[in-house]
């Protein structure tokens, strides 16, 4: 039981390990705070399309399940959006369209597919926290590096000393990058020396 | 018969995709009848505050009959004004600007950008005070120009951001085009 919620965290993390939901985590982790929002978002849309699918398996058609799993995602995705704007206008409007695309994020239909469709209610409402936090700790973490070195602040708090030259290029588009690069590199060094302990 | 309808595969696909279709359609009615009334005072506001940081001394701020554009009262017979909403092209998506000119649209008396998806540190520095504030009080007797690196010379000028002449061209383009639409509406009232 446990072990479905802490593989979403470390073992099979959507972003270092799966590598999916690629399109969010490039795009709006320029601030901490845009990542953190996204991610309970994202969790949010996970964890309750995650159970509807569980509760709703065994009367899902094979052949159609993908029609279904995706109108399910996109009823949650559109009440997360409408949301955002109606009680975080701001943060909404910063998200922008990357809200209404969480819909395509893979993330989400991996899970339906791969656990939700086949597991209890529990453990796959487990398994979808997992992954959504796994996901949202992700893009934290980016945002932070990427809001520190680009703008000198975190969730808007200044923590560089006066003088400090903000690197721009950490907030556009190739920091993305630059910064994902290495942190699936730290990511998988920490990775090895831990199994290598095991043994 | 049920037993029936439940073996037929076609029937069943049906079945439960209009049994899901209908669920999500209904739970989206209520998300929406809750959310989008506070989705619109959201957007009012935030057009009101922006009207405010231009007019502080705005007594009342009306709609006219042309969407997008407001009438200032000010307090106790301080002059009032017109502010619309101004949206153009700028270097990465849409610029979308709130524009408040004094009452015969002689004169700007300020600007403040409401949306824009522009560089970073560059063009970016378009909602910055230091762009912003070079249009409080701007002559429009004239369409307004841009200069490149140095100080405006000329009335009705302003420098355009080092490293950002498209997002400071496409803010002084967007700007005279409405003006000269609004000088019109206004006109023909």
């Amino acid at each position: 039981m446990l072990k479905d919620f802490l593989k979403g965290l470390w073992r099979e993390n959507p972003v270092f390990v799966q590598v999916l939901g690629m399109c969010p985590t490039l795009a709006v982790t320029t601030k901490a705070v845009f990542g953190a929002s996204m991610g309970m978002a994202t969790t949010f849309v996970v964890v309750s399309s995650s159970i509807v699918i569980s509760l709703i398996r065994r009367f899902i058609p094979e052949q159609v399940r993908i029609p279904m799993f995706t109108v399910i995602i996109a009823t949650f995705v559109t009440a997360a959006d409408y949301f955002l704007k109606a009680n975080f206008y701001q943060i909404s409007k910063a998200l922008g369209p990357y809200v209404p695309l969480i819909v395509v994020n893979c993330l989400i239909l991996g899970r339906a597919e791969a656990f939700a469709s086949k597991n209890g209610v529990f453990r796959s409402f487990l398994d979808a926290l997992g992954m959504g936090l796994g996901f949202t700790c992700a893009l934290v973490v980016l945002g932070a590096i990427r809001e520190v070195l680009g703008a000198g602040t975190v969730f808007g708090y200044r923590v560089m000393w006066d003088g400090f030259s903000n690197w721009i290029v950490m907030i556009l588009p190739a920091g993305a990058f630059l910064t994902l690069g290495l942190l699936v590199g730290v990511f998988n060094m920490v990775d090895k020396k831990i199994s290598v302990e095991k043994k | 018969m049920i037993k029936k309808i439940l073996n037929n595969n076609t029937l069943r696909m049906i079945t439960a995709l209009t049994v899901v279709g209908i669920f999500s359609g209904a739970v989206l009615v209520l998300v929406h009848n809750y959310t989008v009334p506070k989705i619109e005072a959201n957007k009012t506001k935030e057009t009101e505050t922006a009207i405010k940081e231009i007019f502080p001394s705005a007594a009342k701020i009306a709609e006219t009959v042309y969407p997008g554009v407001f009438k200032i009262t000010g307090h106790g017979g301080t002059p009032g004004g017109y502010a619309f909403i101004a949206a153009g092209n700028g270097y990465q998506g849409e610029i979308k600007m709130i524009v408040g000119v004094d009452a015969e649209m002689t004169t700007m008396l300020g600007m403040q950008v409401l949306e824009s998806q522009e560089t970073p540190g560059l063009g970016a520095e378009i909602v910055g005070s230091a762009f912003r504030d070079q249009f409080k009080g701007l002559s429009l007797a004239q369409p307004i120009t841009y200069i490149k690196n140095q100080k405006p010379e000329k009335p009705g000028q302003i420098e355009a951001i080092t490293g950002a002449t498209i997002s400071s061209k496409a803010v002084v383009n967007t700007l005279n085009k409405r003006i000269e639409q609004i000088r019109k509406k206004v006109k023909d009232k």
